[in-house]
């Protein structure tokens, strides 16, 4: 980070005490990207826009919501029929969980389709998955305030699968309710951490940005950058790209909140939470469907019942999210892109149906031919991860990699100065 | 610059004034969308319709005889209803505005003389006045003393001495008949 002379004397006279202007300039302007990447790299800067959104909608709704059992339900409809905009800002607050979801879950699948979590991005991958259980949690933390039936009956599973764990189990459960079941007690903690989380993800997904920036940008090639002719500055470049992006991601965004605006939730949490009644069909939001299913699926128990069903369940549930920390490595193929590996493009489509399928077989009861078709497909996820990534590091013969970045583009390889080009 | 395209020919080769005539107009609209996103967040923090529906008071002024003073609250605040014997009317009509520090007539302050109706807050920092009770202090004027900072307001709700520097506010108040007032 070479020093900076700055025009603005009240710059220079902050950035030579407090550099942040060089560190902006340094990693919003100058980063050096590769020139080649397409729009699945705009999830990125996208995913932080959402949780920006997340955070100042949720700042305000917390004005007006009161999280006491007797008082939670009434504070959010008074937020949607008196508070000014406050139908607005909770459309955009609820609806922009799942364009979160949408949009972080695009974001992995491209990782995993251009290999971006291979070295020596291994850490920025790991804190990526950190992020996404921290979404997790804040998701369904978030999904309990409006005590509506789906959100005190989801609470209520949900925090009843800790109960799985041997011994400590009921324990536990207590100690995450503060008492005999899910109440005030729970309600007004789930609040405090609902609030406290966004800024835990805040402060991963900077690590995630400092990680990012160390081991560069991978691209669509999955080569790395042979020099500067390689790569052009993020700004105007990617700045541009990423605002044209955010257009688009606006238009599909607000159209659900203005014109569809409960499309992803469930009527039933329109309905105040009854201790006494369980709806007859308790889904989980739509994107925690694909573990859902994992977890519905185990209904035998292992090793003569040592682990039992309830506990493996819990178990294939979490190990789903956890198997991603040791992806690195459980692919053993040192070319990273899709593009040059012609059987894992195959199983990653598949794999990707195979998450659709979860998805679908998470939204239905657990009954008939739901059961096999769960099972099947959650066995296929861990096989895909723990059988299939291993083995085809060996079998798999990939492509010729390209010379650089610039050499599809340049025969000769050694391609023009993206800069001086530009200039 | 945006005066150079607007005179620029298209033809002429004048690419960069073009891309700068872009960009302050896309900044432009992006400044102004960014402050129309930004209202809805402001105007929540706003009264909601609900406390606006709250905002005005009815008041049976019958029981209150006279002499007594009764404090009703209207929109979070204490509202000072004096029913002011002849003493204290007289009191407030015969004072000199030359000597006021916040110069009002009371027959301005007040709908009927015998019916005072001031917000019971205190003009120099919100404290509420003394003079409300029996045995309360009603500072020299006859009227509400602030202990806080010392002001004294007269029998007409008008500051005479002390740091406030207004009148205590009449609020917006009609006589819906002879012994009733709505308030807001």
């Amino acid at each position: 980070m070479e020093a900076k002379t700055w025009k603005n004397p009240v710059i220079g006279w902050i950035d030579s005490r407090l550099p942040i202007f060089t560190m902006m300039q340094h990693d919003l302007v100058d980063y050096p990207t590769p020139k080649n990447l397409n729009y699945w790299w705009n999830f990125g800067s996208l995913a932080g826009i959402v949780l920006v959104i997340m955070i100042a909608t949720g700042v305000v709704l917390a004005m007006h919501y009161t999280p006491h059992v007797d008082y939670a339900f009434e504070s959010v409809e008074r937020i949607m029929r008196d508070v000014n905009y406050g139908w607005l800002l909770r459309y955009l607050h609820m609806n922009g969980a799942s364009m979160f979801f949408i949009v972080v879950y695009i974001h992995m699948f491209r990782g995993l389709y251009y290999g971006s979590y291979k070295s020596p991005r291994e850490i920025l991958w790991i804190l990526g998955v950190f992020i996404l259980l921290a979404m997790m949690a804040t998701a369904f933390m978030g999904y309990v305030l409006p005590w509506g039936q789906m959100s005190f009956w989801g609470a209520t599973v949900i925090t009843n699968l800790f109960s799985a764990i041997p011994l400590v189990g009921e324990y536990i459960v207590t100690w995450l309710w503060g008492g005999f079941s899910v109440d005030n007690a729970t309600l007004n903690r789930f609040f405090s951490l609902h609030y406290l989380m966004p800024f835990v993800i805040f402060a991963l997904v900077f690590l995630h940005l400092v990680a990012l920036h160390t081991s560069k940008s991978n691209n669509p090639l999955g080569i790395d950058v042979k020099g500067p002719q390689d790569t052009i500055p993020f700004t105007p470049y990617y700045t541009v790209k990423d605002m044209f992006g955010l257009g688009v991601f606006l238009l599909v965004y607000l159209g659900f909140v203005f014109f569809s605006p409960n499309f992803f939730g469930e009527p039933d949490n329109y309905i105040k939470a009854n201790p006494m009644v369980t709806p007859a069909h308790i889904v989980p939001e739509w994107y925690f469907l694909p573990f859902y299913a994992i977890l519905r699926a185990i209904t035998f128990d292992l090793f003569w019942g040592l682990i039992p069903a309830k506990l493996l369940g819990v178990l294939a549930m979490f190990g789903s999210i956890i198997v991603l920390v040791f992806l690195p490595w459980l692919d053993r193929s040192p070319v990273r892109s899709a593009r040059f590996r012609p059987l894992y493009k195959q199983f990653f489509w598949i794999f990707l149906a195979v998450c659709f399928l979860l998805g679908y077989v998470g939204a239905k009861p657990a009954e008939g031919i739901w059961i096999p078709i769960g099972q099947a497909a959650t066995a296929y996820y861990f096989i895909h991860f723990l059988v299939i990534l291993p083995l085809l590091g060996f079998i798999e013969r990939p492509r010729p990699l390209p010379a650089s970045i610039s050499a599809p583009v340049t025969p000769a390889g050694a391609g023009i100065p993206a800069r001086s080009a530009a200039e | 610059m945006a005066e150079m395209v607007s005179t620029s020919p298209p033809h002429m080769d004048e690419g960069e004034t073009r891309r700068d005539f872009l960009l302050i107009a896309t900044g432009a609209v992006g400044a102004v969308g960014a402050a129309l996103a930004a209202w809805p967040f402001i105007d929540s923090m706003n009264p909601a319709a609900d406390t606006l529906a709250l905002a005005s008071t009815g008041v049976d002024l019958a029981p209150v005889a006279v002499g007594q003073r009764i404090t009703v609250v209207w929109r979070g605040k204490p509202v000072f209803i004096d029913h002011r014997p002849e003493p204290e009317i007289k009191a407030a009509e015969d004072v000199n505005l030359a000597v006021l520090v916040d110069p009002q007539p009371d027959s301005q302050r007040v709908q009927k003389p015998q019916w005072l109706v001031v917000v019971g807050v205190c003009t120099h920092l919100g404290c509420i006045p003394l003079g409300q009770k029996t045995g309360e202090p009603r500072g020299d004027y006859g009227g509400w003393f602030c202990p806080c900072h010392g002001s004294h307001y007269d029998t007409s709700g008008r500051i005479r001495k002390g740091p406030a520097p207004k009148n205590l506010l009449v609020p917006p108040y009609e006589f819906t008949n002879d012994s009733t007032i709505r308030i807001g």
